[in-house]
């Protein structure tokens, strides 16, 4: 399909059938509302525009050393990612979805969802969401149509980022949203069991915590059963290639971020969100699905099901009214953990987690530097530094790296507090540099 | 007798085409054989918790077809005291035996007023005649 964008003189027409003008179109647009001019620059030569992005491609500062993390992740992305997700098969602008047409693609899909209830321990899984912010809030609107409840528990340990999302996207809601402060870096069970009552739709946590501790929700699973409230485990995909699964702990949603299953770090995505649930639940579960099936002739085929959950069937009523999905990405996290394979990614597990530590060990080592939490972690940990923790994270900008995440930005009486993210990908060396260079920072 | 056209004489029908069958003070709720023809082949019916209080009007049910999705409204206010559990496993009992092992529940201490405002046999033969076809 070309596109084709209508003339001045076709829109003249449009407009002089309709009787009106084109300001009559917008008047029911509040004023206020209207914007007054859209900045656009005059239209530029193909040559131009290319300089243009390319002065800005170069603001981009890719070769620093990456300690960064805090739900994204620099992992390791095989050829075979790109080489897959570039056919012209499957790069296309919209999912085809018709199953008379699209069985690769459809295949595809259900692979992905295989792959993700592989992962997380789960039944069920659709063919993905927007992020792991809108899977959180999308598990969460789940919980409250399976309970007919309108109280959300939200623990302090979930990525603030994601609680942000779901104060954003539930603020015109009549949901109450309860944050429960964490200790320690971890849920904690008694400021939990204060809030949780027979009103509760969901318990929110998540695995490793923000501040990147392990826990398991074993327990919590118990408590928020106890009361009929659903728990929804936000996870980390590549730390379930070692890690006790949400599915294992008793969640009854799991959701994650998708991103560090072979996808580029890149400011705003595209992202990733997988979202999988147990099989009495999955018609209350938003998103596309994939089935497989067979044919008139027997043979093996795929299409979407259980449509009757979704806005073209159920209108107003649809479990969700994101109807779409990651298509391109699910594919890629598809193909990243096919070719890692479960020892592969429980590799890559216990390479990140060896790793953190050692980073943890070499980073506690530089006077001034202190742990603040002392539960187990897997590949990311929180230093206190001696000093406000976004200067030095500055300061170690200029000797080229991204050492960490301030978490004096989400969190209050954290100003000196660093969140620090160690994958496969960083060596010994990067390591042994990172702290020498931070004691350099701190006492030179 | 074609099929889709089949209304009981002994039942209570709403506009939204669901029939009522008052036993004592409980109601037995289902969807008329005219919905179930419209609906096409039902894939899975989706009852309230047993124990929901629910007005006249309120959403009660929803019943998923091939290709369609409708909501069973309340009939009566009244609370679910009741629900066809077999047609978890089998709901297509809804198209087979709409007004009998394909009900979908019960409600309990439903109002006269309520009662009232239900339409007859005859009245529901009306309206079907009226549907376009």
């Amino acid at each position: 399909m070309s596109y084709v964008a209508n003339t001045a003189d076709q829109r003249r027409e449009m407009l002089r059938m309709l009787g009106c003008s084109l300001d009559d179109l917008f008047a029911v647009i509040p004023p206020q509302l209207r914007a007054a001019t859209l900045n656009l620059p005059s239209g530029r030569s193909e040559h131009e525009v290319r300089r243009i992005l390319e002065v800005l491609s170069r603001r981009n500062r890719s070769e620093m050393l990456s300690f960064l993390g805090g739900g994204f992740y620099d992992h390791y992305i095989p050829a075979a990612v790109d080489a897959v997700i570039r056919r012209g098969e499957f790069t296309t602008a919209y999912t085809p979805y018709q199953p008379e047409a699209s069985q690769g693609t459809l295949q595809a899909v259900y692979e992905f969802q295989s792959a993700v209830c592989r992962l997380t321990g789960m039944e069920v899984a659709n063919a993905s969401l927007y992020d792991g912010g809108t899977a959180l809030f999308e598990a969460a609107m789940m919980a409250l149509r399976v309970t007919r409840r309108r109280r959300i528990i939200v623990d302090k340990a979930v990525n603030p980022i994601y609680r942000k999302m779901l104060c954003s996207y539930t603020g015109n809601l009549e949901i109450e949203l309860c944050e429960c402060p964490c200790t320690g870096g971890r849920t904690d069970r008694q400021v939990l069991a204060r809030h949780l009552d027979d009103q509760a739709a969901a318990v929110i946590v998540q695995n490793p915590s923000f501040f990147g501790c392990l826990d398991d929700f074993t327990d919590v699973a118990q408590m928020a059963h106890d009361v009929g409230a659903l728990l929804i485990v936000s996870c980390y995909p590549v730390s379930l290639g070692i890690l006790k699964t949400p599915g294992e702990m008793g969640a009854d949603i799991a959701t994650a971020e998708g991103q560090c299953l072979g996808l580029p770090l890149s400011f705003g995505g595209p992202y990733l969100g997988l979202m999988a649930t147990r099989q009495k639940l999955v018609r209350k579960m938003p998103g596309r699905i994939a089935g497989r099936t067979v044919d008139a002739d027997g043979r093996q085929a795929f299409a979407l099901i259980l449509q009757a959950r979704e806005q073209h069937v159920r209108r107003a009523k649809a479990t969700s009214n994101i109807c779409t999905n990651e298509s391109l990405c699910a594919l890629g996290a598809l193909v990243y953990l096919t070719v890692l394979g479960k020892a592969g990614l429980a590799e890559t597990a216990e390479l990140c987690a060896s790793k953190a530590a050692y980073a943890r060990q070499r980073l506690l080592a530089v006077p001034g530097v202190t742990a603040r939490f002392d539960a187990p972690i897997f590949n990311e940990f929180v230093v206190d530094l001696p000093q406000p923790a976004a200067d030095v994270i500055n300061h170690l900008i200029e000797h080229g790296f991204a050492a960490g995440f301030p978490l004096s930005r989400y969190y209050d009486g954290m100003e000196n507090s660093m969140l620090v993210a160690v994958t496969e990908k960083r060596t010994k060396q990067e390591i042994g540099k990172l702290a020498e260079t931070l004691e350099e920072v701190l006492w030179s | 007798m074609t099929q889709g056209q089949n209304v009981p004489d002994d039942l209570s029908y709403t506009e939204d085409h669901e029939w009522i069958r008052l036993d004592g003070d409980v109601a037995v709720v289902g969807i008329t054989d005219h919905a179930q023809q419209a609906l096409g082949e039902i894939t899975y019916v989706d009852p309230p918790p047993v124990g929901t209080a629910v007005e006249q009007g309120d959403e009660l049910a929803a019943v998923e077809s091939a290709k369609a999705a409708a909501d069973v409204y309340a009939p009566l206010s009244g609370t679910v005291s009741e629900v066809n559990a077999a047609l978890d496993d089998a709901p297509e009992t809804v198209n087979e035996d709409p007004y009998g092992a394909g009900w979908i529940c019960k409600l309990q201490g439903a109002s006269a007023a309520d009662l009232d405002s239900l339409l007859s046999a005859d009245q529901y033969r009306d309206l079907l005649a009226k549907e376009p076809a």
